[in-house]
């Protein structure tokens, strides 16, 4: 019984001990703001995490809207108010899905190989050879994939929307036809562009943050084996994943919750 | 070299796509238009109850979208709403003094808004000016109790 109660202290301990790691972590490297030789390294991980990670953000944006457009259509048209399509796909997607789904996908995509691949070098001895030779790993290694997911999300964020509407615009308007001027006009009159588009930039910038913190920190502090490593990597998935959708309930209800 | 520039450049091409998306969604999805905020001016109207009209509402004219519901607030004197509009500042000292503003609905389950008629007076409201003559929101529940009460009358 007190051998249970003291199993959980340990583990409450140990929580908050990784806590705490995590929290002095991104402290230290986020202060390795890219500088003139570290632009590369940034400009590199820019190109992995971003650039790569384009093709499956913008075509799952491309077949959400879709499918939102068709799901809207089919609700809509009961009430014959299919001319807010527009405005529904728009809303749902600048709002809530864009933010929030690519969060999930770059997490996946991204954030799973970030975890690998500095699980890997810990593994392999590479981090504390840089530490030996006088090259801080967190600037050199980490801080630019921190800052290149804190850029890269939000780019992707604004893409999977676009896409998103267009595809909502090709099945709405060219398949079911919806008159083309209200789909558009019904969009631009409830969109606010900052308490919309804003208020999902910000989610995507906080959930940009926090899925790149989890996927490097737990690279950085997993146990260097191959166990170690297949481990960290999914809890990287694991945790993004939850904090992304946790996250988002909360801001959501910051943000919109007062109307 | 070669390969690190091909990388440049996407990476440029990436950001130049993203920040040129978030035009397309200011721009295009959620309507934003470069006005200065000079281009308007303001009336006043009071009505005895404003149903569930919002700040930012559409205020029309023939149907011709002509301003916004700036803001509402409660009028202590008279404890009614007192609705400040916004409107196109093409209109200033156009509008006759006898102009109406009622509280319509969009549709039969629509959001709310505010529709104004011209009079025949030929004095005109100026920035400032007060709306005298409106009409308030047709509320659902005293329509009913109006129905059953002259139905008992009768």
């Amino acid at each position: 019984m007190i051998e249970a109660i003291m199993r959980l202290g340990r583990r409450g301990c140990h929580l908050l001990e990784a806590l705490g790691r995590a929290g002095i972590f991104l402290a230290q490297s986020a202060v390795g703001v890219p500088s003139r030789e570290g632009w590369h390294l940034w400009l590199k991980q820019m190109h992995f995490v971003g650039v790569l990670s384009l093709a499956i953000v913008l075509v799952s944006g491309l077949f959400i809207g879709m499918v939102l457009a068709l799901q809207g259509y089919t609700i809509l048209v009961d009430f014959g108010a299919e001319q807010a399509l527009g405005q529904m796909v728009a809303l749902s997607l600048v709002r809530e899905l864009a933010p929030v789904v690519a969060a999930l996908l770059f997490a996946g995509r991204a954030g799973s190989a970030l975890t690998a691949e500095i699980g890997l070098m810990k593994a392999t001895e590479q981090l504390s050879s840089m530490e030996m030779i006088g090259v801080d790993p967190l600037r050199r290694v980490v801080a630019p994939r921190l800052w290149a997911g804190f850029v890269a999300l939000p780019l992707l964020t604004v893409g999977f929307s676009v896409v998103g509407i267009y595809g909502g615009y090709l099945v709405g308007v060219d398949w079911l036809g919806v008159f083309e001027g209200s789909y558009w006009s019904n969009m631009q009159a409830s969109v606010e562009f900052l308490a919309d588009i804003g208020n999902g930039m910000v989610k995507s910038l906080v959930f940009a943050l926090v899925v790149t913190w989890i996927a490097v920190f737990q690279g950085y502090d997993l146990v260097p084996t191959s166990e170690g490593i297949s481990r960290a990597t999914t809890r990287t998935v694991v945790y993004s994943s939850l904090a992304v959708l946790g996250l988002d309930f909360v801001l959501t209800a910051m943000m919109f919750g007062g109307i | 070299m070669k390969r690190s520039k091909m990388m440049e450049l996407g990476v440029g091409l990436f950001m130049l796509a993203g920040i040129l998306g978030l035009v397309f969604l200011g721009l295009r999805v959620s309507g934003l238009t470069f006005t200065s905020p000079g281009e308007s001016f303001r009336l006043e109207a009071n009505f005895a109850n404003i149903g569930s009209l919002k700040p930012r509402a559409r205020v029309t004219m023939a149907g011709v979208t002509v301003g916004r519901v700036a803001a509402i607030e409660l009028d202590t004197e008279w404890y009614d709403a007192r609705v400040i509009l916004e409107l196109d500042a093409r209109l200033e000292n156009q509008l006759s003094r006898d102009t109406t503003a009622a509280i319509l609905t969009a549709g039969l389950l629509g959001e709310q808004y505010v529709g104004l008629s011209v009079g025949g007076d030929p004095e005109t409201l100026a920035s400032g000016d007060i709306i005298h003559d409106t009409q308030s929101a047709v509320v659902l529940e005293e329509l009913i109790q109006q129905f059953v009460s002259n139905m008992v009358s009768n």
